[in-house]
């Protein structure tokens, strides 16, 4: 007696699925936005509702520079894939470097920005609702943002050690794609909290 | 062959020391092992669970009975509704997930088995931090140990001013944790589902299990991550004096409701939609004819996930909204009737002029179908808001969703246990013993839900300690709880099933249902890896293709 196995009728011409990895990478992002989703609503939803002040058109600054630090690190980590990709390393590390300090910059302007706020204008999390959906929010994000660096810089440890070719690129890739969806993210927090929430 | 090879592992098993075969669990990422972990844990808690409900019904026997404390009591409808939902019904059907996609799809393991391992573990410990807040819930302030909010846990009642301790903490931070598990779970589910089919399972050849277990995946990235996030915001409120939730300081309860039912209700169909994928696989096989209407099957389900995102305000018809929510809230919830209605006249389209086998797994699929077409019918009841602003808060709503999720989810749930117990442990289950709890259950389930519906529509509250006698509620509340213990008698009678077919079962063989899908192509319990040569598929029943060469459904596909 032996086991039943499939009989082996035809194989398919083709048969290729999508890389586990990017598909996994697309379901985080998309339970990832509705995390931030609800926390865009409640956001929303208390603009102007503070008992208290201050109020963020007397506190907030727009943060232009540091926004284009983070925006154009999208651009330095897509080209970095495409080098790694055709495997002229060396080049690969110095755009991946140049998108971890982008990325260091941004959260430098946000820290800048929360000292600024918590010890020149003394709004805490706890003062009124605006300070208590701003940290939250921007906090989210910070949070993210810290989570890719961390990972940005392992691949470059790695990288640096030499263990990152062009047979790798399909997996720097996934990363690569959380890193765009953070900006991504960044763009809707600064739409909410820097235009529509002033 | 491979069962031979089973036999040799087995042997090797017996002689091994027992701390060697518990670190091999613990440490396992088989898919295999990691479903019958999630699987016996739900088991622990589904009796921890149904203690908990006991404890409620004796107190509630007779008018101004005093088993238990009125603070208890809070506590234990909070413990049981959270356990329930969140460390039985999630990980049981994460735990045939795990168990079944990969076998189904011709796989050999989960797309990340390690991922898959965390997320088991995360939601386990997840387990273990909602009990532990009996010893340690109190804190230093003496507040009282477990959580005693509610499952819903409504501002303000959770804040840190009317809850204390750290009870609603720990009820906070559990949730948190299996939360992850869950996403982490459903992200490895889709991955598997969309990345690792054998050759040939086209999307429109995959057995209907692994397409619902698809949806309901989809469904948790967007309905748990909402809980997740409001979660946060509550320990924001509780640790760091925001005020989301505060309403002395401008906050909102209501918003607290808003994304707890968006969570709330999508999770209802999180948890039945696994078991619309068990009655699916099932009654075809009982019925000796391929499931009717597949695509229209698959369709149907996509439908119900996108309209149950947008119906979560049926729930709170009775904190004031305008009109036009009321309306559109109504219409939605009504609408979701329509693709149910479907499945249901699917299921019956299979039976009908099928060479029926009246087995355990399809008793209870039958009962499931007529369980859930009642419960369905009380949802269109409760879905209409006047009528709701009747009954809301009433037993009414209590013996609805329980109909729902005990004779709905839970009686597809048997039927499944009866119908893969043979794959995952290589014995059959007892059909005496399986027909006797079926019985059992059916009446002891009819005689405490269906009569609840009655003192709900007397008036009689949900989640009260007590009430006063002379109100038409005794003599209903005594049945009630009759049922409840002959239910009760029924589980232990599964347990014993469970226990003695394991030992003294007989043997399953490979397909012992004659079934159509892949898992049944391999020895029962299957090997480690699963598959030995990956298989190549060329319709919807490969096994039907092999046992009938000369007229495979291939050729009509």
């Amino acid at each position: 007696m032996s086991a039943i196995t499939v009989p082996i009728s035809e194989t398919p011409r083709a048969w290729t699925l999508p890389y586990r990895g990017k598909v996994g990478m697309a379901c985080l992002i998309i339970a990832e936005s509705a995390i931030f989703t609800i926390f865009v609503v409640a956001y929303l939803f208390y603009v102007g509702k503070s008992l208290t002040g201050p109020t963020p058109r007397e506190v907030l600054e727009t943060p232009i520079f540091y926004t284009i630090c983070l925006l154009s690190s999208s651009l330095t980590i897509h080209f970095a894939g495409r080098l790694l990709e055709r495997g002229r390393r060396g080049a690969f590390l110095l755009l991946w470097f140049l998108t971890i300090a982008l990325g260091a910059v941004f959260l430098y302007g946000t820290a800048q920005e929360w000292h600024r706020l918590i010890y020149e204008r003394g709004l805490t999390i706890s003062t009124n609702l605006f300070g208590t959906t701003y940290y939250s929010l921007v906090g989210l994000h910070a949070f993210h943002v810290t989570a890719g660096l961390i990972m940005l810089s392992i691949v470059l440890l790695f990288g640096l050690a030499g263990r990152v070719g062009a047979e790798q690129s399909a997996r720097v890739d996934v990363l690569s794609l959380y890193w765009h969806f953070v900006d991504a993210v960044w763009v809707v927090v600064f739409t909410v909290v820097y235009v529509l929430g002033r | 062959m491979s069962s031979d090879v089973l036999v040799i592992q087995t042997a090797e098993a017996a002689g091994r020391p027992w701390v060697e075969a518990l670190h091999e669990w613990v440490t396992t990422v088989d898919h295999k092992r990691l479903g019958i972990l999630y699987i016996l844990y739900a088991l622990v808690f589904l009796v921890v669970g149904g203690i908990e409900a006991t404890i409620m019904r004796i107190q509630l026997i007779r008018p101004h009975n005093d088993f238990v404390s009125p603070q208890v009591f809070n506590r234990m409808f909070t413990m049981h509704g959270t356990t329930m939902i969140f460390f039985v019904a999630m990980p049981i059907m994460f735990g045939f997930a795990n168990y079944l996609v990969p076998l189904m799809i011709g796989a050999r393991d989960m797309a990340f088995p390690r991922l898959n391992a965390f997320s088991f573990w995360l939601t386990a410990f997840g387990g273990l931090l909602l009990y532990f807040s009996f010893l340690g819930g109190s804190g230093l302030y003496g507040a009282g140990n477990a959580p005693d909010v509610g499952w819903w846990a409504y501002a303000p009642l959770a804040s840190r001013a009317f809850s204390p301790g750290h009870s609603s903490d720990y009820w906070t931070i559990a949730l948190l944790a299996s939360g992850f598990g869950s996403i982490g779970t459903s992200i490895n589910i889709i991955a598997t589902i969309i990345s690792m089919r054998c050759p040939g399972m086209k999307l429109s050849r995959m057995p209907l299990l692994a397409w619902l277990n698809l949806v309901m995946s989809g469904m948790v990235l967007l309905a748990i991550t909402p809980l997740s996030a409001a979660q946060l915001m509550l320990l924001v409120d509780r640790y760091l004096g925001g005020h989301f939730f505060d309403t002395q300081a401008g906050g909102s309860a209501t918003l607290w409701m808003h994304f707890f039912w968006i969570f709330g209700h999508p999770e209802v169909y999180v948890l039945i939609i696994p078991c619309f994928a068990f009655a699916s696989e099932i009654i075809p096989v009982f019925s000796r004819k391929p499931i009717f209407g597949y695509p229209v099957m698959v369709g149907a389900t996509v439908c119900i996930a996108f309209v149950s995102m947008s119906v979560w305000a049926h729930h709170m018809f009775t904190i004031g909204m305008n009109s036009y929510a009321n309306s559109f809230f109504t219409i939605t919830t009504m609408a979701v009737g329509v693709p149910t209605g479907i499945k249901i006249f699917n299921w019956l389209g299979t039976m009908w002029g099928g060479k029926i086998q009246f087995k355990t797994p399809m008793l209870f699929c039958i009962g499931f179908l007529f369980q859930f077409l009642i419960a369905g019918l009380t949802g269109i009841m409760l879905a209409s808001s006047p009528f709701d602003w009747q009954l809301s808060g009433s037993y009414f709503v209590v013996a609805h969703f329980h109909y729902v999720i005990v004779g709905g989810i839970l009686f597809a749930l048997f039927g499944a246990f009866y119908y893969w117990y043979p794959k995952i442990t290589g014995r059959m289950l007892s059909e005496g013993l399986g027909r006797l709890h079926f019985w059992l259950f059916l009446i002891g389930f009819h005689v405490t839900f269906d009569l609840m519906h009655i003192p709900g529509l007397l008036g009689m509250p949900r989640r009260v300690y007590t009430y006063e006698p002379g109100r038409g509620w005794d003599t209903l509340n005594l049945l009630v709880t009759i049922g409840a213990f002959v239910q009760g008698i029924a589980i232990l009678v599964f347990v014993a099933n469970l226990v003695i077919s394991y030992f003294k079962g007989a043997k399953a063989g490979n397909d012992p249902w004659d079934a159509w899908t892949l898992e049944w192509s391999v020895s029962s319990p299957p090997p480690a890896y699963n598959f030995a040569s990956i298989p190549v598929v060329a319709s919807r029943r490969p096994l039907w293709d092999l046992k009938h060469p000369e007229d495979p459904d291939s050729r009509y596909e």
